[in-house]
């Protein structure tokens, strides 16, 4: 007990503002590009076919709005509960089996949601193994004889998406009780509470940022999620843009539901910055013990288990398993030579994504910590909300600004050069590449901003005192310090662009096919075992980034060699 | 490692650029571009006839949405030759936002009936499917439902299935209800047709049957080659042994019929050619392969019915023009959601 701690409200902003105004500018160009789709689609809500919302709201709103508040509570509590409790237990307590669980608990984050919505509805309806072997158990031989929950509802929409969206919770959370300090913890103890009783009053209000910002990203992926919610008949906001769009061919009046959307989105971030507010922590000590590990004995040591185990089987092992099941039954019908291309351009995109994201992440991040400026964190803010998008709506918002560049390029080409120079931009790879940035940049941006809010500004000062200037500081001090925290953010970018559907679908050039658009053929018409192995080989490449990260995390305790 | 970092990302995007660059160049000399709201899976064999046969490749994006807005943007500049749909909703959308150019062929004008082609030859159906009602062999008797207006009988509640009721074979359904019947008994009619359902919409046409043979209901609405589909897999035969098809309304206007069907792009690069395809589409050889892999109904006459599909039997179609029905689905799809159908 010899350690000292700090926790040091940070007051003060680094600021250098000499240098950094080509940061601040960088930044703000960067800011702005990303924000382009979203500007496209407010230029589409300008020009609607015609008003939609007399008719919304007198028949079909209420209901979108309900579902979609419903919906996001109910993956808000899930994954709060599964992500919390289970990374409480395999950071603080000691029990059988906790280093597996500890990486394996990210595992559900490589299913794609409509993955694993489509098997369980095969597993668990009426003709499935499930309900087949109750009723030869029972001897039933009629539906009416015996009660069964349907899947396909609100309560089966909510656990699948909390089925392998209770990571980001777990992942984050981890990463932030690995860091607190077991003084605070210890204090508590000493001061009479309970490790019960600790957790509450100490360690989880320590961890409150990460548990926000992790159930932030869960829920605006639920409110984007298509796939899972059509499947199940679940009428969202999101079904809402794609009836008014496809079926009342009036785009402009989707992009106005997509927007009423985006202020759900800006409202949750709101909410987020505001209970962070005056809670901003660095911690200063760089001598750290070992956790505490409680060990867990009699039925405590069993409900840990228990507790741990249940996402991964259902989240992933079951999942997993029903599709190489399948797999194996088609394997010769599926295992082309045209499935290795697939899995390539998958690899390709994916990784691209990943580090453009993670590149302009600390570009931007670093930006407004050299500054400080309020615009541009606010613009930082705002350039994030392209996850909250529907994938099919951003494809589209890319589009516009992409396709219009190239047009106004190859007019400006045809009249001074007498040279076209046609679609440069659209529909090839980098339109993609680009949507995937615009949609994943939060994602892998939690990273880079946790990261680089922990380390102290005296930090900067003495560096720059010491005659390095912002970039030899970034490379030389921060990159070091965070370098956990990229490698996460990339990896969970590389995982969701894998599994990334509807803006491919839609910007792709000819003849171009990810994993996921050949899964999707099959799964869109419900043939699921025809494209089982496309949807096993998304899950098995999003493994082991998933592992690499659960490394990472472990590692990212401070003074971790030592312990 | 911050440089590292850039380089890598520099690196990156000059490997996108070059890559995309390859794929543009890597295309044949002879080629046709197709953008597609149909599966590869389904089209594939008609397009690789085509090839085999002329030489000239067949380039694919396939996209269950936004292709439309794909086009708009991309304007005089599109790389799209054709549009491909399973729906004439999606057609006539795109026709109406100018995106088209009209087709004079001779070729499609003998091969395709008036009533399953645009007036001004901006789209062509190329094969059509009934939408049939799906019965219970054991628990519907014969004759029990003989018309679409049967299915809000009160006698049935709680034993149909359905998909989504704004699903674009539905709405092309309800477009000819209203046609028939008015909007004001068209409403009615998916009043009581919601009353009878036995859950809540949801699944594809196939998983209607599987319900039906599950036992959850009685009836189901889908297109006829799901049940060509079913007949073919080794699991599925069971679904499809346990309904029989019923052909709605033949004693009187006949049974809905949608289409799937092709247009040109307005600005196709590669006119010739995507005429060339336009044209083997209809072909007898590409006719035959549509009915006897997909089995859909061929547009054009006297091209052989797979011998699955012949075993339904013939039927009379309903003749309303498809123009109709695309006007009318703005309109349907607002009924859906003014009864709540989906609920």
């Amino acid at each position: 007990m010899s350690e000292t701690i700090e926790l040091q409200p940070a007051q003060r902003q680094v600021s250098f503002s000499r240098n950094s105004l080509r940061w601040v500018v960088g930044a703000f160009a960067i800011a702005g590009f990303v924000l382009l789709p979203v500007a496209a689609i407010i230029w589409l809500a300008f020009n609607p076919e015609e008003n939609i919302w007399p008719h919304l709201i007198s028949t079909m709103l209420p209901r979108y709005v309900s579902n979609t508040l419903v919906l996001m509570l109910g993956v808000g509590l899930g994954t709060i509960t599964g992500g919390v409790m289970c990374a409480w237990f395999v950071t603080m307590c000691n029990f059988p089996g906790k280093r597996i669980f500890e990486w394996a608990l990210l595992l559900p984050l490589a299913m794609p949601a409509y993955v694993v919505a489509y098997v369980y509805t095969d597993l668990l309806e009426y003709a499935g193994p499930v309900q087949t072997s109750l009723r030869y158990l029972f001897d039933w031989k009629l539906k009416s004889e015996y009660w069964f929950p349907d899947i396909r509802t609100h309560g089966g929409a909510i656990a699948m998406l909390s089925l392998v969206l209770y990571p980001y919770v777990y992942m984050l959370t981890r990463a932030a009780f690995l860091q607190q300090s077991v003084c605070v913890l210890e204090a508590g103890r000493v001061l009479g509470r309970s490790p019960w009783a600790c957790f509450w009053s100490v360690a989880l209000p320590l961890a409150r940022p990460a548990l926000v910002v992790g159930t932030a990203l869960a829920m605006m992926e639920t409110l984007n999620d298509f796939g899972t919610i059509d499947f199940f008949a679940v009428h969202t906001l999101t079904a809402g843009i794609f009836d008014v769009w496809l079926n009342m061919s009036n785009i402009g009046g989707a992009a106005q539901i997509a927007l009423v959307m985006l202020l759900f989105v800006i409202g949750l971030l709101w909410i987020e910055r505001a209970s962070r507010k005056g809670q901003k922590y660095h911690s200063t000590t760089t001598r750290y013990k070992a956790l505490p590990g409680y060990q867990l004995k009699g039925w405590h040591k069993y409900f840990a288990i228990v507790a741990c185990s249940s996402p991964i089987l259902f989240g992933f092992l079951i999942p997993a398993g029903t599709l190489a099941f399948y797999a194996a039954r088609r394997f010769e019908e599926s295992w082309t030579s045209e499935f290795f291309g697939y899995a390539l351009n998958s690899l390709f995109l994916s990784s691209a994504a990943a580090i453009l994201v993670i590149v302009v992440g600390v570009f931007m991040a670093y930006a407004v910590r050299l500054s400080g400026q309020k615009g541009l964190k606010t613009a930082t803010r705002l350039a994030s909300v392209g996850y909250a998008m529907p994938g099919a709506v951003l494809a589209i918002g890319v589009l516009i600004p992409f396709a219009g560049f190239d047009n106004f390029l190859d007019g400006q080409m045809r009249s001074l050069f007498d040279v076209s120079t046609g679609l440069l931009l659209s529909g090839t790879v980098i339109a993609i590449i680009f949507a995937y940035t615009v949609r994943f940049l939060t994602v892998g941006m939690g990273g880079v901003e946790t990261g680089l809010a922990k380390v102290t500004p005296n930090m900067d000062d003495a560096s720059r005192m010491l005659g390095e200037g912002p970039l030899g500081t970034l490379r030389r001090v921060h990159f070091p310090l965070i370098r956990g925290g990229l490698l996460g953010g990339a990896i969970l970018v590389f995982v969701d662009s894998m599994k990334e559907l509807p803006a491919t679908l839609i910007l792709r050039p000819f003849n171009y096919d990810t994993l996921a658009t050949y899964v999707y053929q099959f799964a869109s018409d419900e043939l699921l075992e025809e494209c089982a192995l496309g949807a096993l080989t998304i899950v098995i490449a999003g493994i082991l980034p998933v592992i690499l990260l659960s490394r990472s995390i472990r590692a990212s305790r401070p003074g971790h060699e030592q312990s | 490692m911050k440089k590292d970092l850039l380089g890598l990302g520099a690196a990156i995007a000059i490997a996108a650029v070059s890559i995309a660059g390859l794929m543009k160049t890597s295309q044949a000399a002879e080629e046709v571009n197709v953008y597609s709201y149909r599966q590869p899976f389904l089209i594939d064999p008609m397009f690789d006839a085509f090839t085999k046969e002329t030489g000239i490749a067949v380039n694919v994006v396939y996209a269950k949405k936004g292709l439309e807005q794909r086009i708009k943007q991309e304007g005089p500049n599109s790389p799209a030759d054709l549009i491909m749909s399973v729906d004439i909703g999606r057609l006539s959308s795109i026709v109406n936002k100018g995106l088209t150019q009209p087709v004079e062929s001779e070729i499609l004008e003998t091969a395709i009936p008036a009533n399953l082609r645009s007036t001004e030859n901006q789209w062509f159906a190329l094969t059509t499917r009934a939408r049939i009602v799906y019965a219970s062999k054991d628990r519907v008797p014969e004759g029990d439902l003989t018309t679409y207006e049967d299915l809000a009988d009160p006698k049935f509640k709680g034993r149909i299935c359905t998909r989504a009721g704004n699903h674009s074979y539905n709405l092309a359904l309800i477009a000819s209800m209203i046609d028939v019947h008015g909007e004001a008994k068209t409403e009615e009619w998916l009043k009581g047709l919601k009353a009878n359902l036995a859950r809540k919409p949801q699944g594809n046409d196939r998983a209607q049957v599987k319900a039906i043979w599950q036992g959850e209901c009685d009836l189901s609405i889908g297109n006829t080659y799901y049940m060509g589909k079913m007949m073919s897999d080794k699991k599925q035969i069971e679904w499809a042994n346990s309904v029989r098809i019923i052909f709605p309304n033949q004693e009187g206007r006949g049974t809905h019929i949608n289409v799937s069907g092709v247009s040109m792009a307005k600005y196709a690069p590669n006119r010739e050619n995507a005429q060339k395809l336009m044209e083997f589409l209809v072909s007898d050889k590409a006719q035959a392969l549509y009915a006897e892999l997909n089995f859909e109904y061929p547009v054009k006459e006297g091209v052989e019915w797979s011998p699955v599909v012949n075993t339904w039997g013939q039927f009379k179609t309903d003749d309303i023009s498809l123009d109709t029905i695309a006007s009318l689905r703005d309109e349907a799809s607002k009924l859906i959601d003014k009864v709540g159908f989906n609920e």
